[in-house]
């Protein structure tokens, strides 16, 4: 691409605090400000914060949203409650399987309208932004319904590690504090943030506990900067795409355009919950590829997802062949030095024979073989996960 | 001490006694690098031509060839150094040396820039 890459609203901000700045899917993006394992590890024993604004975010509003969201998404949606957040897979029947993986996203429903009407919010990755658009749009019911895209109005801040809840709740009135610092997992209130409406969702992409916070872009930068300034003292760091990456590797979660590709079989990759086929009462539900995707579910997969860690430190990249049994087994889909384990892990599909904890192979990394064993994903789980 | 000179690829070069020229990488190059995990050095008695890559520096992100800035032979390697990386950021023109080259030709050096020449290409 030789367009221009948009710029969150934070990007001055990254500009003028180090951040090395470079263009991942059309934006422009910190890839780190310092090192990023001393981002990856702040983020692990303190708290790291991450300018995700390139992530797109949809707004999905109507009496028929419920049923409109239930009757494309491969998760529920009928049964989702006010304040729940869902993984989900957003598909399309083409293809020669019968599905295409357009993306992964999280489909939030947010608090109700004054006047009752649901309201949704959808985040979806960068990299898939347009034609997710495009394809939910092209599917948009002549009424009922509004959808908007608000990723250039707003921007959105995941602050993630130990310390991050408490230090988002500092900013806080008393009773939005109690709010947030007692929503589950995958839950999600409005509360003002640093004086500032918002959005806050106990999610994140690290491995850790946290939050994503959506505010209005106009006052990104003032929120990004309070939050900064309550968690410096606490060890909080900015962080870059290059700690999003490492951290996110270690918690062993998939990346869209590496582990989840526009062909994959999602439960040969470990991605069998982000999938229901049927409704709450157990009858079929019907989205693009529901058939398909039921075929794969009883299949048995030739390749499956596992976690591979190195003796070395030295990584193997997306592509590198592995090698057992004195045969091609598969290939890593990410890899990285892992800095919270001092070595090198890599997610890679192998075939199912093979895809076994303990298993030895040697991983082709620039040719050279690099000892590599198949271990339990993830990589890394923090001490006292929350309930 | 004579003169150190740079190649374009971050690498810098410099005359020692006896004929021998010592070669490592820049401070602006390993500041860009950072994160470094690996280094894979060239056996002693390889033979390089400018230009080429006579080993490898990896870092979180990404793996980078270091370039031969001069043709000549490897005669000796800085063996302890990829045990300890931190020297090459530390001390990247004195103790993160990275191989001593015996030269095919000591005037190749000539085109290599200096050290005022280099800092303003990684300056712009």
């Amino acid at each position: 691409m030789s367009t221009t890459p948009l710029r969150t609203p934070l990007a001055p901000w990254h500009e003028s605090h180090g951040g090395r700045m470079v263009d991942f899917a059309g934006w422009w993006m910190p890839v780190q400000y310092s090192s990023i394992v001393e981002e990856h590890l702040a983020t692990r024993q303190a708290i790291g914060m991450f300018d995700v604004s390139h992530m797109g975010r949809l707004a999905i509003e109507g009496p028929s949203a419920h049923g409109w969201l239930e009757s494309l998404l491969t998760r529920r949606v009928a049964d989702i409650a006010v304040g729940q957040a869902r993984y989900t897979l957003v598909t399309s029947d083409e293809g020669p399987s019968g599905v295409t993986i357009l993306d992964d996203a999280l489909v939030t429903r947010e608090t109700d309208a004054p006047d009752g009407t649901p309201r949704f919010a959808m985040v979806v990755n960068a990299s898939n932004r347009d034609r997710v658009v495009a394809w939910l749009r092209s599917r948009l019911p002549a009424a009922g319904l509004s959808f908007a895209d608000r990723t250039a109005d707003t921007a959105m801040i995941a602050v993630q590690g130990p310390l991050a809840v408490a230090t988002v709740c500092v900013l806080c009135g008393d009773d939005d504090a109690g709010r947030i610092s007692g929503l589950g997992n995958y839950r999600a209130t409005r509360a003002f943030v640093a004086g500032q409406p918002a959005a806050v969702s106990r999610t994140g992409y690290t491995g850790e506990d946290g939050v994503e916070v959506v505010v209005q872009a106009a006052v990104a930068e003032d929120v990004w900067q309070a939050i900064h300034d309550a968690g410096a003292p606490r060890g909080l760091k900015p962080c870059g795409l290059g700690a999003r990456d490492t951290l996110r590797l270690e918690a062993g979660m998939p990346l869209y355009g590496h582990e989840l590709v526009a062909s994959s079989d999602p439960f040969a990759i470990g991605l069998g919950l982000a999938v229901n086929l049927e409704n709450a009462a157990g009858g079929p539900r019907q989205f693009p590829g529901r058939d398909a995707l039921a075929r794969m579910k009883a299949a048995e997969p030739s390749r499956v997802r596992v976690g591979l860690a190195f003796e070395s430190k030295r990584a193997a990249r997306e592509g590198s062949p592995v090698m057992a049994a004195g045969r091609e087994v598969g290939s890593v889909s990410s890899g990285s030095l892992a800095p919270s384990l001092g070595h090198a892990v890599a997610m890679a599909l192998l075939d199912r024979d093979v895809a076994t904890v303990g298993t030895t192979t040697d991983v082709l990394v620039r040719d050279v073989p690099q000892a590599a064993r198949v271990v339990p994903l993830p990589f890394y789980r923090r001490p006292s996960p929350r309930g | 001490m004579a003169e150190m000179k740079f190649a374009k690829s971050h690498e810098w070069v410099r005359p020692e006694a006896g004929g021998l020229a010592t070669v490592g990488i820049s401070k602006y190059a390993v500041e860009a690098l950072t994160d470094l995990v690996f280094m894979q050095l060239p056996p002693v008695g390889k033979k390089v031509k400018a230009g080429e890559s006579l080993g490898e520096i990896e870092s979180v992100k990404a793996v980078s060839d270091i370039y031969a800035p001069i043709s000549g032979e490897i005669v000796e390697v800085n063996a302890a150094l990829p045990g300890q990386l931190d020297t090459l950021g530390a001390d990247p023109y004195g103790a993160g040396w990275i191989v001593r080259i015996k030269p095919d030709d000591p005037a190749e050096m000539a085109g290599l820039m200096d050290q005022a020449a280099y800092d303003a290409t990684v300056k712009s």
